[in-house]
């Protein structure tokens, strides 16, 4: 913790409003609103996508026409309208190397931080940032393709590796799956492709900033991410989106493969507009995120979620090769009139499985803030081991914190822990900050990045300190 | 003549919600360079005034006056009090789950500094202070990557409030029964802290149950506390007279 700056976050602090409440004036390419086979047709066409993928798309949408959208999540929220959502908007200029990029959107990565140029230099991060739906800009392709890592926007692997997307593409996340997950299959417009070959350890964090930038547009993003026998890679994606009044339905699905012996480890800081105070606005997150595991594999998941007005979230592991481990770490943070409904599914198939879930929820304002995890061990899963620690911490007296944990258990071998705690924040560790001379906005911090230190320390470095502050600005005098 | 550092004029203090007066009419004054030791029977208001002086919620000042050192102390928040010069060593020192005492103690300092319009310290001369003022308690300088007493013992939680207050460097400190559940030893390294930490330029206020603390710590003035009042003024003496014949003999000389 020592190396964390608690000063840049007492600056942060001076800023009441959503920070990157701001939006670029790029000219969009829009169409408009409405969804039927024809809007499809011509995204996949705009995208020039083989008419395997179109029959992909299709297929989903029948199948998600006959859906209908999920109520079980312990959530209030107005039904998006989805034929008054325009389902693609692409920045309009393409960009064929980062020197062409626009100014203005080079700007704006400046402001969230993530200038490509101090990043290309400084710390060895590959960017694929996505503007609304379609990447622009991709940095150190060249040094990770001397290890053959392919990693790039969706629609280029489509391009350019249509075997390997087409092998993997709705493996883990079938069209079939959920509502959500199959508006996505047959409207998602980009998002991010990465395979790691045999044996290859990516030597980088590979990061995708995700931003929505266009009015009214919902996202709808897709990851597909490879990791071939023996190999390593860690994932970074972070979010955050500028001010907006009306509701912003986002859908994403990612998919995780790690094959033999691989291990992926995938963390998120999300930090989408979570509403204002009133509980106006806000984006809508209904994200499904799920991994499969082969033999000797390793997926393990690592959340900081802050932002949206709703979010319904459970980044998942298949557990279907013997010795496989799940992982999942979450800080969950609602405030205002937010709500969240997280939590994990850990689905234990192969013999000597393991997985570890540790939840943190933080519920300030008059927010409800929800854990839901799934611990399934199946008949042929011998030896199957879980670790659930799921705590909640209460702001204040208005707020809620709720705990959903299902365990369904069908193999007598399997060793199964779960903790769970429910506390409010100590007004006498407040006081003790107090009299040290720590102002209380300081204190809360302090506190609350204690009590999550177990989650923030797996995140990568740079990340974690991007974690807490957030987690510092989401719960602005949160106390009460 | 050094000046008063802590001056309480009058102090009438009562629980929030309760309107149950605690503090009656309480005189102090403290100069520089003293150290008072503060005693009385249980129930006499001695912790409330910890409270009160350095500002915890739930009590309120019906009338009187602190100040430190010319400021007006009631006026301040509880971490402008600190951020004055004020430090609570606690009795009961409080745990922080995730958060190092050294990272804790970095924050405070920075904002101190910060209220001070100075830098803030670098880490590495703040890592040579951390090793310079848990040598004062003999502290094992690990405790200080330790969560903020969490899973400490007794001892070693007294040891890192005077630690603290090394570190922090207070214009006036109160200690709050800080030799309770102290082992002889670790009361005698406690004590030897303190007195290293005395000097002409703070004052020191001692609350304590037992005279056994004042044979380290040799005060200036004793202070009988009884009822919500400062009922009787002394030297060491006093101390002893007092661990010899209990308070009843007092309160039965004031009720005379």
């Amino acid at each position: 913790m020592a190396a964390y700056t608690e000063e840049e976050l007492a600056k942060e602090l001076q800023n009441q409003e959503y920070e990157f409440g701001f939006t670029t004036d790029i000219e969009s390419e829009k169409i408009p609103v409405g969804l039927n086979e024809d809007v499809i047709r011509l995204i996949s066409a705009k995208k020039e996508e083989p008419e395997w993928l179109l029959e992909y798309r299709l297929n989903a949408f029948r199948i998600w026409k006959e859906m209908e959208e999920p109520d079980w999540a312990h959530v209030n929220y107005e039904k998006p309208k989805f034929q008054e959502i325009s389902y693609f908007a692409a920045p309009k200029k393409q960009y064929e190397s980062w020197d062409d990029v626009d100014p203005e959107m080079k700007a704006t990565m400046d402001k969230l931080g993530i200038s490509l140029e101090e990043q290309k230099k400084l710390t060895g991060v590959a960017v694929d940032f996505v503007m609304d739906s379609v990447s622009v800009a991709t940095s150190f392709k060249e040094k990770l393709a001397e290890l053959d890592i392919i990693f790039c926007s969706f629609s280029e692997a489509v391009k350019d590796h249509p075997e390997l997307v087409k092998k993997y593409l709705g493996t883990v996340v079938p069209s079939t799956d959920n509502f959500y997950a199959a508006l996505n299959s047959a409207v998602f417009s980009d998002g991010s492709f990465c395979y790691i070959p045999k044996g290859v350890k990516c030597p980088m964090e590979l990061s995708t900033y995700f931003r929505i930038n266009e009015a009214g547009t919902g996202q709808f993003e897709r990851t597909l991410l490879v990791a071939d026998e023996g190999s390593y890679v860690s994932y970074l994606e972070g979010c955050t989106a500028p001010q907006r009044d009306e509701n912003q339905l986002h859908a994403a699905v990612v998919e995780l493969i790690a094959l033999d012996d691989a291990e992926i480890k995938y963390s998120t800081v999300q930090n989408w507009y979570p509403g204002d105070k009133e509980g106006k606005g806000g984006v809508y997150n209904f994200v499904t995120k799920r991994g499969i595991c082969h033999t000797n594999s390793k997926i393990s998941w690592t959340q900081v979620e802050t932002g949206s007005a709703v979010t319904w979230k459970y980044p998942s592991c298949i557990l279907k090769g013997d010795h496989s481990i799940g992982e999942f770490y979450s800080v969950a943070v609602t405030n205002n009139f937010q709500q969240a409904d997280t939590g994990t599914k850990m689905i234990h198939l192969g013999k000597n499985t393991k997985s570890t879930i540790i939840s943190k929820g933080i519920s300030a304002g008059q927010s409800h803030n929800s854990y839901r995890g799934l611990v399934q061990i199946n008949a042929q899963a011998e030896n199957a081991r879980n670790f659930t620690q799921c705590d909640s911490l209460l702001m204040t007296d208005r707020c809620g914190a709720h705990t959903f944990p299902y365990i369904e258990c069908k193999n007598n071998s399997a060793k199964l822990e779960h903790e769970a705690t429910t506390s409010k924040i100590g007004e006498d560790q407040i006081f003790y900050c107090l009299q040290r001379g720590i102002s209380e906005e300081q204190a809360i911090g302090l506190i609350v990045k204690g009590y999550c230190k177990d989650v923030l320390n797996k995140l990568p470095m740079e990340f974690a300190v991007e974690a807490q502050k957030l987690l510092t600005i989401s719960l602005e005098n949160s106390v009460g | 003549m050094s000046k008063t550092l802590l001056d309480i004029q009058n102090l009438h203090a009562e629980i929030e919600d309760e309107g149950k007066a605690i503090l009656k009419g309480l005189n102090l004054a403290v100069k520089a360079g003293e150290v008072h030791a503060i005693m009385g029977p249980n129930g006499a208001g001695k912790s409330t005034l910890a409270s009160v002086v350095s500002g915890k919620d739930g009590y309120e000042v019906t009338d009187g006056s602190v100040s430190m050192d010319g400021a007006d102390l009631l006026e301040m928040d509880a971490d402008e009090r600190a951020k004055e010069g004020l430090f609570l060593a606690f009795q009961y020192p409080v745990e922080i789950p995730g958060v190092s005492n050294i990272n804790f103690l970095r924050t405070a300092i920075n904002e101190i500094r910060e209220y001070r319009g100075e830098e803030t310290i670098s880490a590495k001369d703040f890592m040579a202070m951390v090793r310079e003022k848990s040598a004062v308690v003999e502290m094992d300088p690990k405790l200080a990557s330790r969560s903020v007493n969490e899973g400490f013992s007794g001892g070693e939680k007294k040891k890192n409030e005077i630690f603290q207050m090394a570190m922090l460097n207070p214009k006036v400190a109160i200690l709050d029964e800080t030799d309770s559940g102290l082992d002889i030893d670790a009361l005698r390294i406690v004590a030897s802290g303190v007195n290293k930490l005395r000097s002409e330029n703070n004052a020191i206020i001692i609350i304590t149950h037992y005279q056994r603390l004042l044979d380290y710590i040799v005060p200036d003035y004793v202070h009988v506390l009884a009822d919500g009042k400062i009922v009787k003024t002394g030297d060491k003496n006093l101390a002893l007279e007092l661990e010899e014949k209990g308070y009843d003999w007092i309160t039965d000389e004031i009720n005379a």
